[in-house]
């Protein structure tokens, strides 16, 4: 466990019964409600829909239009109904990055729920003011050409980004590149990598 | 309020620590908390904007301390308490009982049977655009300033980004206003925009080249630039 994650002070851990029991016994939080929350999101924890449609969007350039011009339509298709995300694009001129400033705000129906170090003081600080520096710590180098476009989900609307296509990925068909789209990514502070060379 | 929580721009805080292999819930109370917070909202209890804000009201040192799902604890238990919805003395009560036998489940000190399963979630923090007819004040590409102010209570207009020259990306409808709605004061929707700030304007002389920031502000933010 890093500072992220101190051990937790069982004081905490009783304040969350104590709060937890009484709600139950005021009919305000079901029985099962906890298990219930659990299953829903260890179910559903990766970047499940944003790399689906990311993948459709590299794979089919009509689609890919529907995606940064009306995210809402294009994600119908996906069953899902989202009226509040704006998808934009990473290109050889522009690398765009999401954070969160003021709490920690992030597109959970695309996402899953969000890594904790999105939640903590260091990205949220950093992200604004010096990104070309925090995302070269984080293993991502940006050209200096290239402008870094930093969004800062202070509203409920929420950003996902449309990561570049890597190269050697000419042949992969749209289920074959979903894999590859991580979260990282799809939260600007990774590429997309291509596929390792099959071991021969 | 200037809270330590609008961190955008500060310093201090080191590298990002990423975590490989995370788990979805690092405890299972943890997903305890998120069921209360998720339940009292959906009995409207608190909406979204109070919730921020009850956040935003812990001991600064605290907050920096506290894991996420430890702020959102205490966040949610200030405002169950403040509205009446638990008592400081029960509360109190279950605490000590939980801190006597802390392998207990919740479920143990209760003596009647559970009343009737509550009603399912409802909307939660989607539901924020209003189609109040409102024309917005600018259009994209408008030069705007962001007011220099420090109110004492919740906004979304970042320390970072007050008194700052900026340029209207685009309008994203009208929306709820969380200034007044964490306050008990109302909806009062007004347009939202995508404000595109060039860091130079953000951080001065120590802006890193090329860089632009994009922050999503109320109307009432924003003032005529020139």
């Amino acid at each position: 466990m890093g500072k992220n994650h101190p051990n937790v002070d069982p004081y905490v851990v009783s304040r969350v019964r104590a709060l937890e029991s009484l709600l139950l016994e005021k009919g305000i939080l079901a029985p099962d409600a906890v298990d219930r929350v659990i299953e829903r999101y260890e179910a559903d924890t990766g970047p499940m829909v944003g790399a689906r449609a990311v993948a459709r969007a590299w794979t089919d350039p009509r689609y890919k239009r529907l995606l940064l011009d009306d995210p809402r339509t294009a994600l119908a298709r996906f069953d899902l109904d989202y009226q509040m995300l704006m998808v934009v694009e990473n290109t050889d001129a522009l690398h765009n990055l999401v954070v969160c400033t003021l709490c920690s705000c992030y597109p959970w129906p695309v996402l899953g729920l969000p890594p904790t170090w999105y939640k903590m003081p260091a990205y949220r600080s950093r992200a604004v003011s010096e990104p070309r520096a925090l995302l070269g710590e984080m293993g991502l180098a940006i050209d200096p050409r290239r402008e870094i476009r930093v969004w800062d989900s202070s509203a409920e609307m929420r950003y996902m980004m449309l990561p570049q296509r890597p190269a050697g990925t000419e042949g992969l068909g749209e289920a074959e590149l979903v894999p590859l789209i991580t979260r990282d990514a799809l939260i600007g502070v990774a590429d997309v990598r291509p596929p390792a060379p099959a071991a021969r | 309020m200037d809270g330590v929580h609008d961190l955008g721009g500060m310093q201090g805080f080191g590298p990002v620590e990423r975590e490989e292999n995370e788990p979805v819930f690092h405890a299972a109370w943890e997903a305890a908390v998120l069921a209360i917070q998720r339940a009292g909202g959906a009995r409207g209890f608190f909406n979204i904007d109070e919730f921020r804000h009850g956040i935003e009201r812990m001991a600064p040192a605290h907050y920096l301390r506290a894991t996420y799902y430890e702020k959102w604890l205490d966040g949610v238990t200030r405002l169950l308490l403040e509205k009446g919805v638990v008592g400081a003395e029960e509360l109190a009560a279950r605490l000590a009982y939980f801190e006597q036998r802390p392998d207990a489940p919740a479920t143990e000190p209760l003596t009647a049977p559970l009343p009737p399963r509550p009603p399912a979630n409802a909307k939660w923090a989607q539901d924020v655009i209003r189609e109040t007819g409102a024309a917005p004040r600018f259009a994209d590409g408008d030069p705007v300033r962001t007011r220099d102010v420090h109110p004492p209570g919740h906004t979304r207009l970042p320390r970072y980004a007050r008194g700052k020259r900026g340029l209207i990306h685009r309008c994203h409808g009208v929306h709820v206003f969380p200034d007044s709605h964490a306050h008990g004061r109302g909806e009062q929707p007004q347009p939202l925009y995508s404000v595109r700030f060039d860091a130079r304007e953000l951080w001065g002389e120590s802006a890193e080249p090329n860089q632009v920031v994009h922050i999503d502000l109320w109307e009432s933010y924003l003032l005529p630039g020139s």
